[in-house]
């Protein structure tokens, strides 16, 4: 069986460390490996996390979103091997600690597309925290949080939360979103939860300025042709990579259940097969999270390159 | 990693389904895309497509991810799937 892998991300300061440490005190969290990734020469984050022991792993000097994704492999078949060999105790679980600075999709991109890692572990969900306090003032942290599949809003003892929550809602209403005082979150919720429903989600598309990253939601009556979709979509990452923050669908390619599609900018997972749908509602739904996309663009490109595939 | 040992390894996400006659239908479809840009793609061997301009050039590429980064590259400017001129010409 595949071992969970979960990532901890979001800005400087907005409480990773904090989360983790005590996340890594509750009893479901023992059997826990922890990886930690430091910006800098000294890592400084990794003696604030409490258990620090052979299960703790700092990769130091560096992002790991850039030069260190290789150490990252390594580091996860490393501990592979040696939990293999009894020379540390057996974990079910791995936690990454990212920078603050750092991009989540090449992170995820190495997990997805690793083979060796691949192989062993599975990403279970990207958690990102949000300071209450300093919310989304920088590029890294709406990309942070446009990536997440759990959000955690934290210090919401020290400021008011709700115009972050209101922005984390309009950006990323698929993720499911706690708040947190000094890292006090159930495990079960940021861990254990499926994908929400994107059909129960509630979309609002009026942007306050043009630039910003919002989320927009495709419905098609019809099912899809995956082929064409498929060379659309591609094509679609390629030419707006840096506006496409994130895609997800629940889509009817024609089989018996939908297809599960979830992208972080340029990487996506591969597509899962559900086993049927929840309800009678078998309408494809796409989740965009990105800047300066139109739904009636989408809709008219997508349209032109289905019809263009079958005629 | 050599685009042959890629190719071994990793199927590209969005060609996990359908099989050749899935890989028939997507080469036909881009090329329609691709036309508009002066393009064209050729399947070699069922195993990657050779990507070529009309001034000769080419460029092997494994999968739809590296394809539109070569055209891009082959073309000289962004492929852009939303941009209207392409829409109408599909």
């Amino acid at each position: 069986m595949k071992v969970p892998v979960a990532l901890v991300t979001g800005f400087l300061g907005s409480g990773k460390t904090t989360l983790v440490s005590r996340l890594l005190q509750h009893p479901d969290m023992g059997e826990t490996a922890v990886i930690v990734n430091e910006l800098g020469e000294v890592g400084i984050d990794h003696h604030l996390l409490r258990r620090v022991d052979e299960r703790t792993v700092l990769l130091p000097s560096g992002c790991l979103c850039c030069a260190l994704r290789g150490d990252l492999a390594d580091e996860l078949r490393d501990l592979k091997a040696r939990s293999d060999a009894a020379e540390i105790p057996a974990f079910r679980r791995v936690v990454v600690e990212t920078t603050g600075l750092a991009n989540p999709a090449p992170i995820v991109s190495t997990l997805l597309s690793e083979p060796l890692v691949k192989h062993h572990y599975r990403l279970e969900a990207v958690v990102t925290t949000v300071d209450a306090q300093h919310g989304l003032r920088h590029d890294e942290s709406v990309q942070q949080a446009a990536a997440a599949d759990r959000l955690v809003v934290t210090k919401t003892d020290m400021a008011d939360p709700t115009a972050v929550i209101a922005r984390l809602r309009r950006l990323n209403p698929g993720a499911t979103l706690v708040e947190a005082v000094f890292g006090d979150v159930d495990p079960a919720v940021l861990f254990d939860g499926g994908a929400r429903d994107p059909r129960d989600l509630d979309f609002d598309e009026s942007p306050e300025h043009a630039h910003e990253v919002r989320a927009l939601c495709v419905t098609f009556d019809e099912p899809l042709d995956w082929t064409a979709f498929g060379v659309w979509l591609t094509m679609l990452l390629q030419a707006r990579g840096e506006d496409v923050l994130r895609v997800k669908g629940l889509l009817d390619v024609g089989a018996e259940g939908p297809l599960l599609l979830n992208g972080v900018q340029h990487v996506v997972h591969p597509p899962e097969h559900l086993p049927g749908w929840p309800d009678e509602d078998r309408r494809s739904r796409l989740v965009f999270i990105g800047r300066g996309l139109e739904r009636e663009a989408i809709e008219a490109s997508l349209a032109a390159f289905a019809g263009s595939g079958r005629a | 990693m050599c685009v042959l040992c890629n190719v071994l390894v990793n199927e590209h996400w969005a060609e996990q389904q359908g099989g050749r006659r899935a890989r028939v239908m997507r080469v036909r479809l881009v090329n329609r895309v691709l036309a508009f840009y002066g393009l064209r793609l050729d399947d070699w061997s069922g195993r990657v497509w050779v990507l070529r301009d009309r001034k000769g050039r080419s460029a092997v590429v494994s999968d739809l991810g590296s394809l539109w980064a070569e055209a891009e590259r082959l073309a000289g400017r962004p492929l852009d799937p939303l941009d209207p001129e392409l829409v109408a010409a599909l």
